[in-house]
């Protein structure tokens, strides 16, 4: 093997093409098992937009705090959260991450500093700033990211929270999820301005674009606005351009998108394709260790669905506890 | 002429009608035309569940997406009434208000009492209510109560396309605020709705159901429940009355203490939670004025205190079943007459 050309160890590299494959591969899973009608609800995939939630997890520890979306499944996987417990969650199961009460839309881990997916448009952002406000009165160098939609991020909320975040000067990151649409609403027609970093400039923060599906291009942009958010030096915008595979939620036809538009997008910028193909270029990675890699990947999500069906509904007397701490 | 159609095609056709009837009457919300923008196929979406689908066509810019802004887009609808136009604003889920109320109840609810008499805001604004849909806690609310709470606005719920195409239609000509309420679970039940147009006045309840042992009172999805469980009850000898309340502000009071008098028992159902719900305003408005003709006491059935559970297995045990009514009528009619808390299931 030749010497790494990557700011990234081979080991860190390896976890980053785990943890995208696992996304992916769970999300493709759910694609299967949905149009199966296996699962209920709405269900928002993550699929083509990984290397987004990788390349930013990837600097944050456990005390760090995320507020995701809807579309929050490659944000839990990308955290730490398990996926078991994430399936059973989707599959409406007691042993899931919400014992079955959350669903796809409300995923959390609060011991992994996931404070939930998220089935309302922009809430994310006013709460991370809370526990980016925590994390600045305990004084634990904790940072809070908010994940937000194109479409979301015409919220008044969210841009109340840029505001606020530049105010007090809290250790928040708002990192834009550009996947060009909103349900079936472009968001070249939706958002105002030119560029999310205008945006950013206008809330007087630093505001970085970069290639949502470069996993090195995340990577590098993430680790030093969170470094500078660690360090006292106040808020910031991360815009990721990134790709949508699927439909807004499953079950979409997509008839407003342009014919060969999503095949296109996966033959051009399949953003684990494109990691995987450069490592191996690099020499740094054999193609049969990402091979492996897909191999452990694939057993393990199926362990996931066969767990998820096999484990109990929530018991009957569940509908009524944890409402209140106390009451 | 009339045929079977779904809640969701009274829907688009009360919204057709009233644009090709009035200039003044636009639609606005999210991804109600769909595609905006987009390089496919024009006209999309026409709403998350294609309630709006081929508005667009034959109104052309009178149907308006808007960006993911409802407290501007809400309240821009709310403006514009109160300049002359009658808007009609989907907010696709209604638990999205949290989002834009403020708009809601402190402006267009306030106007007209805070100017003096002097302003119309006659706006509605209409979105998907009711559990059963696997949508969460998030998307699944039934917040009638929050509504029926504020003076200045008037609130609405149908059970069925017939009333649903009547009811939308007079709420876009009435001149005060209304929130439309439509039950997702309700968008594909088909009933017999005539083509033209008609409306149905605010504040006449339907009486479903004649029956002399006990009345029934619900608005929504549960009405269905109601009749199904007054079917059970016949099959024991029990004649239920059952009344669809369609309108919930205003409230036909009239109709249920006139079906009281005559029955002495009531069952009131409500998918909202059990405090301060229009099952709990129903049982003490008829303790109040109807005491003397109640031979037992008022049994509610209502969704529990609870957010609304994901797992499908909790959440059918959440909406008010056809058997818990039942139970909760016979109960009315048992010699002791206990009035046990008010728990779904
Ligand atoms: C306050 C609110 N408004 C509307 C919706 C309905 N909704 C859910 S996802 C979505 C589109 C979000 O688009 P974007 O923010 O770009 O995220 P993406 O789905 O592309 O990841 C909409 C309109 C909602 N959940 N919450
Ligand atoms: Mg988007």
């Amino acid at each position: 093997m030749t010497e790494n050309p990557f700011p990234l160890s081979k080991d860190d590299l390896l976890r980053a093409y785990r943890t995208m494959r696992t996304i992916r591969e769970f999300e493709e899973r759910l694609h299967v098992d949905f149009a199966k009608g296996d699962i209920p609800g709405f269900v928002h995939l993550y699929a083509g937009e990984e290397a987004c939630a990788t390349g930013i997890m990837m600097h944050l520890n456990d005390n760090d705090r995320i507020a995701s979306t809807h579309r929050g499944h490659g944000h839990c996987i990308a955290k730490g959260v398990d996926v078991h417990a994430m399936m059973a969650e989707i599959y409406g199961r007691s042993t899931g991450a919400c014992r079955g009460k959350g669903g796809s839309m409300h995923i959390a881990d609060l011991s992994k500093g996931m404070m939930g997916a998220n089935g309302i448009l922009g809430a994310g952002a006013p709460l991370i700033c809370g526990a980016a406000l925590a994390a600045k009165v305990r004084g634990d160098r904790g940072v809070g990211i908010t994940f937000v939609g194109d479409g979301a991020s015409n919220q008044g909320t969210f841009l109340e929270s840029l505001n606020l975040a530049a105010v007090w000067n809290l250790p928040v990151v708002f990192v834009v999820e550009n996947n060009g649409y909103a349900e079936s609403t472009a968001m070249e027609w939706a958002v105002s301005c030119d560029s999310y970093v205008d945006r950013a400039t206008g809330f007087g923060m630093p505001g970085v674009t970069v290639d949502g599906t470069d996993f090195f291009a995340v990577h590098e942009a993430a680790g030093e606005i969170i470094r500078r958010a660690r360090e006292g030096g106040g808020p910031a915008l991360l815009e990721c351009n990134m790709v949508r595979f699927y439909g807004h939620f499953e079950g979409d036809a997509q008839t407003y998108r342009a014919k060969g538009e999503v095949e296109a997008l996966r033959a051009s910028r399949d953003c684990l394709v494109m990691l995987g193909e450069r490592v191996i270029e690099a020499g740094v990675i054999a193609r049969a260790e990402l091979q492996a890699i897909d191999g452990e990947v694939a057993a393990l999500i199926e362990d996931a669905v066969r767990a998820a069906k096999a484990a109990p509904l929530p018991a009957a007397g569940d509908l009524l506890t944890d409402v209140y701490v106390a009451y | 002429m009339s045929r079977k159609i779904s809640m969701k095609q009274a829907i688009n056709e009360a919204l057709d009608l009233e644009m090709r009837r009035d200039p003044t009457v636009i639609v606005m919300g999210e991804d109600i035309v769909g595609g905006t923008g987009a390089h496919g196929e024009a006209d999309a979406w026409g709403g998350v569940l294609g309630v709006t689908k081929g508005l667009h066509a034959k109104h052309g810019d009178r149907l308006m997406d808007t960006p993911l802004s409802e407290s501007a887009y809400i309240g821009a609808a709310i403006g514009a009434a109160a300049c002359g136009l009658r808007p009609v604003a989907e907010l696709m889920f209604m638990d999205f208000m949290g989002v834009c109320f403020d708009q809601i109840f402190n402006q267009a609810a306030k106007f007209r009492y805070m100017f003096g008499g002097k302003a119309e805001t006659p706006v509605v604004i209409r979105g998907m209510v009711g559990a059963g849909f696997r949508a969460a806690a998030q998307h699944s609310q039934m917040l009638t109560p929050l509504f029926t709470h504020i003076p200045g606005l008037k609130v609405v719920c149908p059970s069925n396309a017939y009333d649903a195409k009547g009811l939308l239609i007079q709420a876009i000509r009435d001149n005060d605020p209304v929130i439309f309420c439509e039950h997702k679970n309700l968008y594909g039940m088909e009933c017999e709705v005539p083509a033209e147009s008609y409306a149905i006045p605010f504040g006449e309840a339907n009486v479903l159901r004649d029956g002399d042992d006990v009345t029934i009172v619900s608005y929504g999805l549960t009405v269905h429940r109601a009749m199904a469980a007054a079917d059970a009850l016949a099959r024991e000898r029990v004649e239920a009355e059952v009344i669809d309340l369609r309108t919930l502000s205003p409230i036909d009071w009239d109709s249920i203490v006139e079906s009281v008098e005559r029955t002495g028992r009531l069952v009131v159902v409500d998918e909202a939670h059990p405090r301060c719900n229009l099952a709990t305003d129903i049982a003490a408005y008829v303790g109040q004025h109807a005491f003397g003709a109640l031979k037992a006491g008022v049994q509610m059935v209502t969704a529990p205190h609870t957010p609304v559970p994901f797992a499908p297995s909790l959440e059918d045990l959440y909406v008010p079943s056809a058997e818990a009514i039942a139970a909760a009528a016979l109960r009315t009619l048992a010699p002791t007459g206990t009035t046990p808390r008010s728990i779904a299931a």
